[in-house]
């Protein structure tokens, strides 16, 4: 404009350079009216937004927007800023403790990385548990991470903190104290000396204290019956074992351990000089328990039958062994003479267990050991047994004084009787009457919601403790994580209550030196590093017990029935989720059966004749009821059940554990009856069963449960032919060819795998495999291996990698195709864990068209997540259907709510294990961390693996040594010893004969059965 | 490129079309409005895509859990319908390349459309390919792809990576024949065309066809080629599909006769798919005389007889079950046929083997109705046929503990549905604006040219039409 020489205006007032415009001159748009101007400011930041600062602020936003939309959510890892001592990060430390729950006890080695606990694996030092533990303790360590249990203590319902607690808990207790009120302390068997010996603390303290121990399955007739103390068994020293009901290797008393035992007496070796004999095992039930499902022999018997089995049992072996016999109804049972002869004929090697807690019955129970010569040998009363201490009839006392109104306060020491005791109804009703309540139970549950004070008790691997299993037989728990929440253990609090120093740690410390180490801060250091103290020797005792039999065979004589034709309920414990105390710990909840295969639920199970007779099928949903107590639920079909007998088990039915728990099953607990003062878990009276139209599915990883008569599958035979014949039972499947018969693996397309290294492999001893599961929950919590829950189970896609098979057996001939589908009504039983088998010619890794599962250069079949399109031809061609594929994401899904979903949860995950995505297949990798981490070790100190140093968590977790991992390659070790032996003998390929040559094998079963027809 | 043509023989046109009708009856669907039934037809076919698109996303969105797959039973209904749709697109191929090569000339009026029908087919198919995948968002890993990762490669030895081969072989190949038997056409309707925006798509996509003899003869020499090409495709892709299966160690999978039975299966189901299409094209858009009954029978003697091939197949298979001594297919077999899914074992062998022997009947196969009928019934039962092929061979195969049953969510049934939906949108959409019979070789086959052509038509319509 200045250049040019002409001016142009654009109006009359550019002309007149009028004071208003130039004011305005640097507009363009000179004093154009904005959308604001009626207002006079803008309704976002009080200030008038011009047209382009509009354009301005949406070009910002977007961009803005979509910056922060491409943004991936950020997780941090924040390093240490000072390094505890013991952590290095991917480095594993190892803590010896001890697992204790409710008279249930295990040694143990926690795992910790990055100071969280992972992994519990079993504590070979200990000679009480010698390594084994139940799958309820693999599974303890999530139990640590459950976001529903308190956290922290609670003050009439309301969250406080633990001085406010002190403070008006200590007033009223003293107050109650003052006036003399009777004081309660209720718990489970505690095997702590030094809790005990804190409770006597708070005992001297309020002098009216009692401390009242009841279990949920206890073993009070047992106790009884043995002058108060449980006894020592000892199933390894036997050669005859007959149970009348007790299921010890699934879920009586300490199973792990018994499994151990049982185990030693059932190895055999193909070699010439190999083991040849065998405990012989009778069992007699209503049910069809994980350990009859082993037995040799196995007939049943109606619960209302249960003491006079015993007596007849009494009977035979007392007429075999020139004893009198004793009045009382006999039971016709098969294989019971039989029982009689072998107990008789092995005396001194002979021993019967009976899982009734009925005294007298045990009494009788006692007095037939005494006639085999059992004590001294496979039972010990001279060490004596913490693992039940419940009085039943202490504990119902207390029910009627608390329900009379006579007891002043009551502390639950993590003990929940209005969910696991039978009178748990009337004891609810009770405690409003007991004027001053308290829980230390870890969650508000079903007693401690209604209890005035919740103190909450902190999870055993936040806390120190000690147990004493068996007499003299020490252990130390210790801490392996600081407390997560704010809870308080509770012997800290009693001390507390007892105006003590609440530090619990240095009690415990002062105690054992002063009493049980008697040594000072070294042996206290010894100890707690090698996690136990076993100072003496065991004590055998050969005496024992008096037992008058007239009298207990009187009384049973009184309280059963050799006719009855009433429907019964025998109530039983589950395998995996036990008594119910760990129930919401999903783990356990979808550990499967061993017998039925069903999680996630409890169910009225009934024999096939029984169904039929009731026009019942498996699913419909029935109403039992009995005592007037009334549940719904649905109906499993079981064979090798007593007929006219619903099995229903406890632990299910919880109210208030948590998501997990709650609504899973009906609580079976208040159909217990008392007999002779005992719980005992039977009702024969007034029991109904009515359909109630509906139907409702079962949860089950297995829905075919024979065997369609497949040899290839399954191999076995009975010891007698063994004897003769390694080789007898074994299937040897041959193709004729033009050169005549050749086996089926000769004939080959495949090149064979050349390992110049390891060669890993794995053999299964079908033979001592018990199926009680303990190496599935393992598995599951070394590989991160996801709970999908009740439906994802009923809709088969359960994952884990490691799945017990188990079958019944038929009745039908080979022939009958339809008739094989159906199990015999009292089956053979056989378990055949089933994972991936890790074949050298692999149907699987022929066919992933992008090569996401491969060939180890040691023999592992392994699986690339990273690689995987999820085609599922690998599992489709997988003729073991073990892989697993991620049908969602199990993680961080919110219908996946299994702990798996939060953090807290995710704490459990083993980093060592990539968790796997959506959409990818998975499966057994033969534990390929643990080789890796093993074959890493021994290159830093430049030599091979050790055998043994590598294991595989479910060969490792097994109780019975079952299963054998090593490197074939080796030839000193375990597993190239056993196939050498075994390899002309009892080893086989499940389904040899499509060649895929699995580098794991099967050894034969091997009944203890004179011939093979018999059932 | 009129062939001669022995004066004796049926005419393959009646109605005594001449050139210029032949132009007229096919280009008044693609130049005129969209008639009501196309409406109709479109609209719902648009429905049934939105809904099954819904399906899909969620089915992709949420992961294959939604469909009702399990850990014995990895493949259903997924594989099934992808089987099931690459089988029905077998029958244009056949047509187009091998009856080409046959001088099959009754061919010529539904080869367009058996061809378009197969290209959307392979569609339908592929898309099961990727939505049977755990995680479709890295399906390209399945093509052999230089990568970063180093050396790594696909698995030349799984059939699946074959099968990507030959599906997308397949595709482009009848793609390809398609689209080059379209030019002429396409040129047709470009020389017609009033409107400026159909004179320049359908100008483009005629590729500057001029009709010089010398384009004619290369169109000829091409076509030849093509069906040279094709004419293994036709054995060889379901061939590759039946790998799938024989290859692997899955009784009632592993079998050798696969790939002959999985070929004859394929036609059979092409053919009765082109069938239950042309039986509504020729009523819709008036082609009776075009599609005439000759075709009809023609067709029904072809689904005849590969349908009683497939029977055939299916006795062998259980021949061979029983005489191989197998304890496993035996098993697989009775199980097929007396086991839970009996009825869909049935259901297989009264569609396939029992209903297309009907046609030894002349009144049956020249009946309009019941080939209809029994067109669709031969695709039900082929549907089942590769059910029954997965699913009762997977249900039970070598361990007892895994066996285990397999029902459909409303997900399997939707993205079935789904392939529905696209299949008949983009049929209607090819229906609508491209002419669906090959005009060019239609008339080349009209007999007679010169002896019936009426003479007043000749003089109007020989300017434009040649």
């Amino acid at each position: 404009m200045e250049n040019s020489n002409k001016r142009y205006w654009k109006g009359i007032e550019e002309l007149t350079n009028e004071p208003s415009f130039v004011k305005n001159i640097h507009n363009e748009f000179g004093n154009m009216p904005t959308e604001n101007d009626s207002k006079g400011e803008s309704l976002v930041d009080g200030s008038a937004t011009h047209r382009r600062d509009f354009l301005k602020m949406l070009g910002f936003g977007v961009a803005a927007v979509s910056l922060a939309a491409c943004e991936s959510p950020v997780k941090n890892t924040i390093p240490y800023l000072n390094k505890p001592e013991d952590v290095e990060p991917t480095i594993a430390n190892w803590y010896a403790s001890t697992y204790s729950d409710g008279g249930e006890y295990a040694s143990i080695l926690v795992k910790t990385r990055e100071g969280r606990p992972i992994k519990i694996e079993g504590n070979k030092s200990s000679s009480v548990s010698k390594g084994v533990l139940s799958g309820r303790a693999h599974a303890s360590v999530l139990s640590l991470y459950d976001n529903e249990k308190l956290k922290g203590p609670q003050v009439g319902g309301k969250s406080a903190d633990w001085a406010q607690l002190d403070k008006e808990f200590t007033a009223k207790l003293a107050a109650a104290a003052a006036k003399g009120g009777q004081i309660r302390i209720v718990s489970n068997s505690i095997l702590s000396p030094t809790t005990k010996k804190v409770i006597a603390e708070f005992t001297a303290k309020y002098p009216t204290t009692q401390h009242v121990v009841y279990d949920a399955n206890p073993a009070y007739g047992l106790t009884q019956a043995h002058g108060g103390i449980l006894p020592n068994i000892d199933f390894s020293q036997a050669k005859t074992i007959v149970s009348i009901g007790a299921d010890f290797l699934g879920s009586w008393i300490a199973p792990a351990e018994f499994a151990a035992q049982w185990a030693v007496t059932r190895k055999v070796g193909s070699a010439k000089d190999g083991k040849k004999t065998m405990s012989r095992h009778f069992q007699f039930e209503s049910i069809l328990s994980n350990t009859g499902a082993n037995a040799d022999y196995r007939s049943t018997y109606k619960p209302s039958q249960e003491g006079l089995v015993a007596l007849s049992l009494y009977n035979a072996v007392a007429k075999l062994s020139g004893t009198a016999s004793i009045s009382g109804a006999t039971i016709k049972l098969d294989h019971l003479e039989k029982a009689a002869k072998d107990l008789v004929a092995s005396k001194g090697a002979s021993i019967i267990v009976s899982g009734s807690n009925d005294p007298e019955v045990q009494k009788i129970i006692a007095a037939t050991n005494s006639l085999v010569g059992a004590y001294g040998t496979t039972i010990n009363i001279g060490l004596a047994v913490h693992y039940r201490q419940g009085n039943d009839m202490a504990m119902a006392n207390f029910i009627k004084e608390a329900s009379a109104g006579s007891i002043a306060a009551v502390i639950f020491y993590n003990a929940n009787p209005v969910y696991n005791h039978p009178m748990g109804a009337a004891l609810a009703a009770a405690l409003p009457k007991i004027g001053l309540s308290l829980a230390t139970n870890d969650r508000a549950d079903e007693t401690a919601s209604l209890c005035q004070f919740i103190a909450p008790d902190s999870h055993y691997l936040e806390s120190w403790n000690d147990a004493e299993p068996k007499a003299g037989f020490y252990s130390l728990t210790q801490p392996t994580i600081s407390t997560i929440f704010k809870t308080r253990q509770a012997q800290s609090s009693f001390l507390a209550w007892a105006g003590l120093a609440s530090d619990f740690a240095s009690y415990l410390e002062s105690n054992w030196e002063k009493n049980i180490l008697k040594g000072g801060a070294v042996a206290w250091k010894n100890a707690l590093h090698d996690g136990v103290f076993e100072p003496n020797a065991v004590n055998v005792s050969a005496a024992t017990p008096s037992v008058d039999v007239a009298a207990s065979a009187a009384a049973i004589n009184k309280s059963y029935s050799a006719t009855s034709t009433n429907l019964e309920i025998a109530v039983y414990e589950k395998v995996g989720l036990g008594t119910g105390s760990q129930a919401n710990n999903p783990w356990l909840q979808e550990f499967p059966e061993p017998v039925s295969k069903a999680c996630w639920d409890n169910y009225a199970a009934i024999s096939q004749p029984t169904a039929t007779k009731l026009k019942l099928a498996q699913g419909d949903l029935v109403e039992v009821s009995a005592k007037g107590y009334k549940v719904t639920l649905p109906v499993l079909v079981q064979p090798g059940q007593a007929q006219d007998t619903i099995a229903i088990a406890i632990g299910y039915g919880r109210t208030k554990a948590g998501k997990s728990a709650d609504g899973v099953g009906v609580n079976a607990y208040p159909f217990i009856s008392e007999i002779n003062g005992a719980c005992v878990g039977i009702n024969t009276q007034g029991v109904t069963i009515t359909p109630t139209g509906e139907t409702k599915d079962i949860a089950q990883t297995q829905t075919h449960h024979t065997v369609m008569a497949r040899q290839a599958v399954v191999q076995e035979t009975v010891l007698g032919s063994f004897v003769k014949d390694p080789l007898s039972g074994r299937y040897n499947p041959q193709v004729s060819t033009a050169e005549g018969k050749k086996d089926a693996t000769d004939i080959t397309l495949w090149n064979g795998h050349k390992y110049n290294n390891h060669a890993w492999g794995m053999v299964i001893d079908l033979n001592t495999c018990t199926g009680c599961s303990a190496c599935v929950i393992s598995c599951s919590a070394e590989n991160n291996v996801p709970v999908v829950g009740r439906q994802e189970v009923i809709n088969r896609r359960e994952m884990h990698w490691m799945r017990i098979d188990r079958y019944y057996s038929s009745d039908a001939e080979v022939e009958d195709l339809k008739g094989l589908e159906i199990a015999s009504d009292n089956p053979e039983v056989v378990f055949q864990p089933m994972l991936c088998q890790h074949c050298n010619n692999a149907p699987c890794e022929t066919v992933c068209p992008v090569l996401a599962t491969t060939h180890s250069s040691e023999g592992l079949n392994q699986m690339t997540y990273n690689r995987c399109i999820g085609t599922r031809y690998c599992a489709n061609n997988c003729p073991y259907k073990v892989r697993r594929f991620n049908w969602f994401r199990y993680f961080q899904t919110d219908d996946f709510d299994f702990h798996f979903n939060n953090d807290l949860g995710r704490m459990v995950i083993n980093p060592d294990v990539t968790v796997r995505s959506r959409g990818v297949m998975e499966k057994c990798s033969m534990c390929v961390q643990r080789i890796q981490a093993g074959k890493l070790e021994a290159k830093k100190e430049k030599r091979r693996p050790v055998d043994g140093e590598i294991q595989m968590a479910c060969a490792q977790s097994c109780p019975t040594n079952a299963i054998t991992f090593g490197d074939m390659n080796d030839p000193s070790s375990e597993i190239s010893k056993l196939l050498e032996v075994e390899k002309e003998g009892r080893a086989y390929h499940v389904i040899e004969e499509i060649n895929v040559k699995p580098n794991v094998s099967y050894l034969m079963k091997v009944r203890n059965k004179d011939s093979k027809k018999e059932a | 490129m009129s062939h001669v043509v022995s004066p004796i023989r049926e005419k393959l046109v009646t109605g005594g079309k001449s050139y210029h009708d032949v132009t007229h009856d096919i280009c008044k669907q693609v130049e005129g409005e969209p008639t009501k039934e196309w409406k109709w037809a479109f609209g719902i076919s648009c429905i049934i895509f939105a809904y099954g698109a819904y399906c899909l996303f969620y089915t992709w969105w949420q992961g294959i859990g939604v469909w009702g797959l399990n850990k014995t039973v990895g493949w259903a209904w997924d594989i099934t319908n992808f089987v099931w749709w690459v089988g029905i697109g077998h029958a244009g191929t056949l047509i187009s390349a091998v009856l080409l090569l046959f001088r099959q000339k009754w061919r010529t009026s539904i080869n367009r459309s058996a061809e378009a029908m197969t290209i959307f087919a392979v569609l339908c198919a592929a898309s099961f390919i990727l939505a049977h995948m755990g995680r479709p968002w890295l399906a390209h890993w399945a093509l052999p792809l230089p990568n970063t990762f180093g050396s790594l490669w696909v698995n030349f030895n799984s059939p699946l990576v074959w099968d990507v081969f030959a599906i997308s072989t397949y595709l482009s190949v009848s793609l390809l024949f398609w689209y080059m038997g379209l030019v002429p056409d396409l040129a047709t309707i470009r020389d017609r065309a009033t409107t400026k925006a159909s004179k320049f798509w359908y100008g483009l996509f005629s590729l500057g066809w001029t009709g010089s003899a010398k384009t004619w003869a290369r169109y000829e020499y091409m076509s030849l080629i093509l069906a040279g090409i094709s004419t293994p495709l036709v054995l060889s892709v379901h061939t590759i599909v039946s790998m799938d299966f024989a290859t692997s160690v899955i009784p009632g999978w592993h079998t050798t006769i696969f790939p002959p039975y999985f070929v004859a299966g394929a036609i059979f189901s092409g053919f009765a798919m082109v069938q239950t299409l042309l039986l509504i094209t020729r009523v819709v858009f008036k082609l009776e005389d075009y599609i005439t009954i000759e075709h009809i029978e023609m067709m029904n003697i072809v689904i005849t007889i590969t349908g009683s091939i497939v029977g055939i197949a299916y006795l062998t298979e259980f021949f061979i079950a029983w005489y191989s001594g197998v304890e496993y297919e035996s098993y697989a077999f009775i199980n097929r046929a007396t086991g839970p899914y009996w009825w869909a074992y049935w259901m297989m062998m009264t569609c396939n083997v029992i209903s297309p022997q009907l046609f030894w009947a002349k009144s049956i196969r020249t009946n309009l109705m019941v080939s209809f009928f029994l067109s669709i019934v031969v695709n039900v039962g082929m549907w089942f046929e590769r059910f029954v092929i997965i699913v009762t061979s997977l249900h039970r195969d070598y361990i007892p503990s895994s066996w285990a049953m397999f029902s459909p969510t409303r997900y399997d049934i939707g993205d079935y549905i789904f392939s529905f939906g696209l299949f008949f949108t983009l049929f209607f959409l090819f229906a609508k604006f491209l002419p669906v019979v090959n005009m060019a070789e239609v008339k080349a086959v009209m007999k007679g040219v010169s002896t019936n052509y009426p003479a007043k038509k000749a003089k109007a319509s020989t300017k434009t039409d040649e």
